[in-house]
Order: structure tokens, then sequence, then C-alpha cells
């Protein structure tokens, strides 16, 4: 059986996605991708799809569920590399991938995703703050 | 008058041969050379419709052929199954419509991404899809 490794690297998984999904493989990497972000406590997931020739509404659907699972677990997905035949596709197709976040490589990736946990950080830094005044 | 040049018939009845179809399809396209964006175009639609027939139908045929229209050239997809039928054409071809626990995407979705699209369907009977994309259009 044929599976798609899970990298950790700090607050983040790394996921490289290196041949064209089939749909039992991308149903697996999202219940395999959703345990990690709960077992390794992440704050990010990021997908590299750069190899990725196809992505049709079944795959697009998992991408989405992916995000939205983490997202609901406090971890943030941004999905990097995708071919721009590949988004064409998408968009005529109908599935303009609404609440993914995308950047075009995995440095630019990596960055989004370090200023978004920064953001909520400072936003929970704030709220402390705020707390603490208002106990003054 | 659209010719065809090239015939090939493919069983699809487990995920295994979807990949073998998907290659199929990929290999066709180049050798008529068909452009990288609407190759990708033509596999994602072929991606849906195939989906759909082993979901819906547990499997059936797909016939892919290279057909001639003067001087262009496409890929024409034939799917046809023996599965329940769709009973309300109109309604399974519109966005979002779906009697399985997908978007509904895949029948109008397929619909846009290629030049020409038929279904017959007979409830049932089974269910048959033509698609063709053009290499260049």
């Amino acid at each position: 059986m044929d599976k798609i490794p899970i990298l950790r690297m700090g607050a983040f998984l790394l996921v490289t996605i290196q041949v064209d999904l089939y749909d039992r493989l991308a149903l697996n990497l999202e219940a395999d991708l959703v345990q990690m972000v709960n077992k390794t406590n992440a704050k990010g997931v990021l997908i590299d799809i750069s190899a990725v020739s196809i992505v049709d509404s079944f795959m697009g659907r998992i991408i989405g569920n992916i995000a939205s699972m983490s997202k609901i677990l406090d971890a943030e997905t941004v999905v990097v590399g995708m071919q721009p035949a590949v988004a064409i596709t998408l968009i005529e197709l109908g599935l303009p991938l609404k609440g993914v976040h995308t950047a075009l490589d995995m440095e630019k990736g990596m960055n989004l995703l370090k200023s978004m946990i920064d953001e909520t950080e400072e936003d929970a830094d704030e709220d402390q703050t705020a707390d603490d005044l208002i106990a003054e | 008058m659209i010719l065809s040049l090239n015939k090939d018939t493919i069983q699809i009845l487990k995920e295994q041969d979807v990949v073998f179809l998907k290659n199929r399809v990929k290999e066709t396209a180049v050798k008529i050379k068909m452009g990288l964006v609407n190759q990708t175009r033509l596999l994602t639609a072929c991606s849906e419709l195939v989906r759909n027939m082993m979901r819906y139908a547990d499997g059936g045929v797909c016939i892919v052929e290279v057909v001639s229209s003067g001087r262009n050239n496409g890929v024409r997809l034939t799917f046809s199954d023996r599965g329940p039928g769709i009973p309300d054409i109109a309604a399974a071809m519109r966005d979002g419509f779906s009697t399985g626990k997908s978007l509904g995407l895949g029948l109008p979705g397929s619909k846009r991404l290629v030049n020409e699209f038929d279904i017959k369907s007979k409830v049932g009977e089974g269910t048959v899809v033509t698609i063709l994309k053009w290499a260049n259009g």
C-alpha cells in the first residue's frame, strides 16, 4: 500500500505529494494528516502539490477538508506549488478552493505560515494584556 | 465530418484500471500534440467521469479514440456503464446537484472542460457519456 510521508519540522508538518493521487491514497492522507496534527500539536500544515498534474473535484474536496479539519484543530494549512494548468482547470471546473491558503512555492508558503502563526500569537498576547489591565 | 482514426477499449472494474486509463489518455493526448492546459482539462474531465462510473455503476467500459476533422485532431472518450441510469439528466447537469455525498461538480464541470459533451441515460439500463477535446481549442 502506498503512503504519502508526512514530515515534521518544528511546529509545522510538511507533505510533498510526488505521485498522482488516486482516491484511496487521498483519503488515507486526509486521515493520517489530521491524526498527525493532533499528535504533534502542529500549528501549520504545508502541502506541496507541484508534482500533481491533475486535481479533480474529489481531490479538491480532500484539500478543502484537510484545511477545515486542521483549522478546527488550531492549525493553518497552506497549499504550495500548484501548476498553472491545474489552477485553470480548477476554476473552470467550478472549484475555487475557498478557505484554502496558497503560495507559489515552499519558501513563500513557509513565510505565510509563520506570519499567520505570529499573528494569532500576538492576538493572544494582546488579549492577555487586556485581561491583566482589567484585573488591575 | 469527424473521422475516427484509432480506437482502444479499456475495461474499468477496479481502481488500478483508472490509473491505467488516465495514463492511456495522457499518452494519446501527447501523441496528437495537445497542449498542456488542454491535456489537464481532458484528464480532469476523464477523472470525474470515470469516478462517476465507479461509484454509481461499479465500473464500465471506456473507449479512447483519436479523431480528426479537417486539420484538427482530438481525443474522444466514451464512457458506458450498465448502472442504474440517471432519472433526471437536467438536474444532474446542474452545479451542486448530487445524489451521492459529493460536490455535484463532476458532470457540469466536465462539460465546461471539454469541447463536446453528450450524455444519454436510461433508468435501469445504464449511462453513456461522450466527451471530445480538440488538440487546439
